[in-house]
């Protein structure tokens, strides 16, 4: 069952730090929606540079980020 | 080659690149004729635009200054080329500008923005140290409230119309500028005629450069306060690369143009006095952090869409006519028959950073959300 991280309409650093803490939690797959580019790449970053793998698929206007161990 | 583009500017190299390229031109702007150690700052012009339209009538700062509508405009040609603009809205808009007022009060008690307080110290202003430490020390107040639970909310995607607000009102500050029109007898529309206000470049020059960096800024996502918030609240060190990169090209810049000079007293629109420097931006970066972006950050938000950046944005434009009206600004340091008399805040300005810090800590404590631990 994978955690599913809300983060739609907030502004940065917010998406980041539930992302953070989903990890924290250490259930994976995380699943991450966010509807702005500047949330996605800054998930996105966040976790390449925590050494996690990071999938992007565009849903309609937003974004759903996939990370896994 | 939209998508290279934008992992690009989403790269490190993006981002220094945005750094380098104010650097480049904020110094260029002031030998072309824009105030010493003020090439650009986003407080000190909005305020000037807050004068030329007589929100307030403090004489020697009203000028309708195109680098801040090229910021708006370029950013939303950005979003637009790479297909991101998108109106959104409804995130707390009434706290967003209080919290944009309490920011220009704190910006005018330092007398700049932290972008003006990086090219002050690029300049040789040392007062700009103890700015850019009241800076950090707000926006460490402020990642505390961030790691405590605090959030505006969601906002929601809306109509495209909406997002287009803020431009549009650039656009039309950018025709008062182009045809000067006289409202009334001594009215508005108000231009300097000495001091920092009477000095600018030339019109389409500080267009272009405004909209050239408002386009590489939106792209990159520069942002100041984002900057000193992401190193400490999750050791990310993205951002800052690119305020480096500002602070030392801009150094440079003002080296082989020869507008240096080292000190702390009699530094061109700047007040050695270093308590209320250091609260005014300690003020500024709490209002910062809290509405998640830098005065110039804001502005490019507003260009892309965000109504809620555009709502603090106004927030600011009317803080700094409450600031001039009331004298709540910092005076700049003056020089009289050689000796150097020392500014800073009145009473009421001193009263109008503790109050307004207050507030701040108030609106952190009280907009946390429940289930946040």
């Amino acid at each position: 069952m994978a955690q599913l991280v809300d983060a739609r309409g907030l502004s940065c650093p917010q998406p980041v730090l539930l992302t953070k803490k989903a990890i924290a939690a250490g259930q994976f797959p995380i699943e991450v929606l966010v509807d702005t580019v500047t949330s996605r790449e800054n998930v996105r970053r966040m976790a390449e540079a925590s050494g996690y793998r990071v999938e992007v698929v565009q849903v309609g206007e937003e974004f759903k980020l996939t990370i896994r161990t | 080659m939209s998508e290279k583009l934008t992992r690009f500017f989403a790269s490190r190299w993006g981002i220094i690149l945005a750094g380098a390229v104010i650097g480049i031109l904020a110094p260029l702007l002031q030998k072309l004729g824009n105030p010493p150690n003020m090439g650009i700052c986003v407080a000190c012009f909005e305020r000037d635009i807050a004068g030329a339209l007589g929100l307030h009538r403090a004489s020697t700062v009203q000028y309708l200054r195109p680098e801040i509508m090229g910021f708006v405009l370029g950013a939303m040609i950005a979003t637009y080329l790479f297909g991101e603009f998108k109106a959104r809205a409804g995130s707390a808009p009434i706290v967003r500008f209080f919290l944009g007022m309490f920011a220009m009060i704190g910006a005018l008690a330092f007398l700049g923005c932290p972008w003006r307080a990086l090219l002050r110290l690029a300049g040789g202003d040392l007062n700009a140290i103890l700015g850019l430490a009241g800076l950090a020390t707000g926006i460490a107040i402020g990642v505390w409230f961030l790691k405590s639970g605090y959030s505006l909310g969601r906002a929601t995607r809306t109509y495209t119309a909406v997002g287009w607000i803020m431009p549009l009102f650039m656009l039309g500050l950018l025709l008062l500028r182009i045809f000067q029109p006289q409202f009334s007898k001594d009215g508005p529309i108000f231009f300097s005629q000495s001091g920092p206000g009477s000095l600018h470049a030339p019109l389409l020059i500080s267009l272009v450069f405004g909209m050239v960096i408002g386009f590489l800024a939106q792209r990159t996502r520069f942002c100041t306060m984002g900057a000193i918030r992401d190193v400490i609240l999750i050791r990310d060190f993205h951002l800052i690369s690119g305020v480096g990169a500002l602070l030392v090209v801009a150094f440079i810049m003002n080296l082989i143009l020869g507008q240096v000079r080292f000190g702390f007293a009699g530094q061109p629109t700047a007040h050695s006095s270093h308590l209320w420097n250091f609260l005014g931006m300690t003020l500024a970066g709490l209002a910062f952090a809290l509405a998640g972006g830098c005065p110039g950050r804001q502005l490019f938000l507003s260009g892309e869409g965000d109504g809620d950046a555009a709502i603090f944005v106004l927030g600011m434009i009317v803080g700094a006519g409450f600031s001039h009206n009331f004298t709540l600004a910092g005076s700049p340091d003056k020089v009289v028959e050689g000796a150097v008399q020392v500014g800073g805040l009145t009473p009421a300005g001193m009263v109008a950073v503790i109050l307004s810090l207050i507030a701040c800590i108030v609106i952190g404590f009280t907009m946390r959300e429940k289930s946040a631990s």
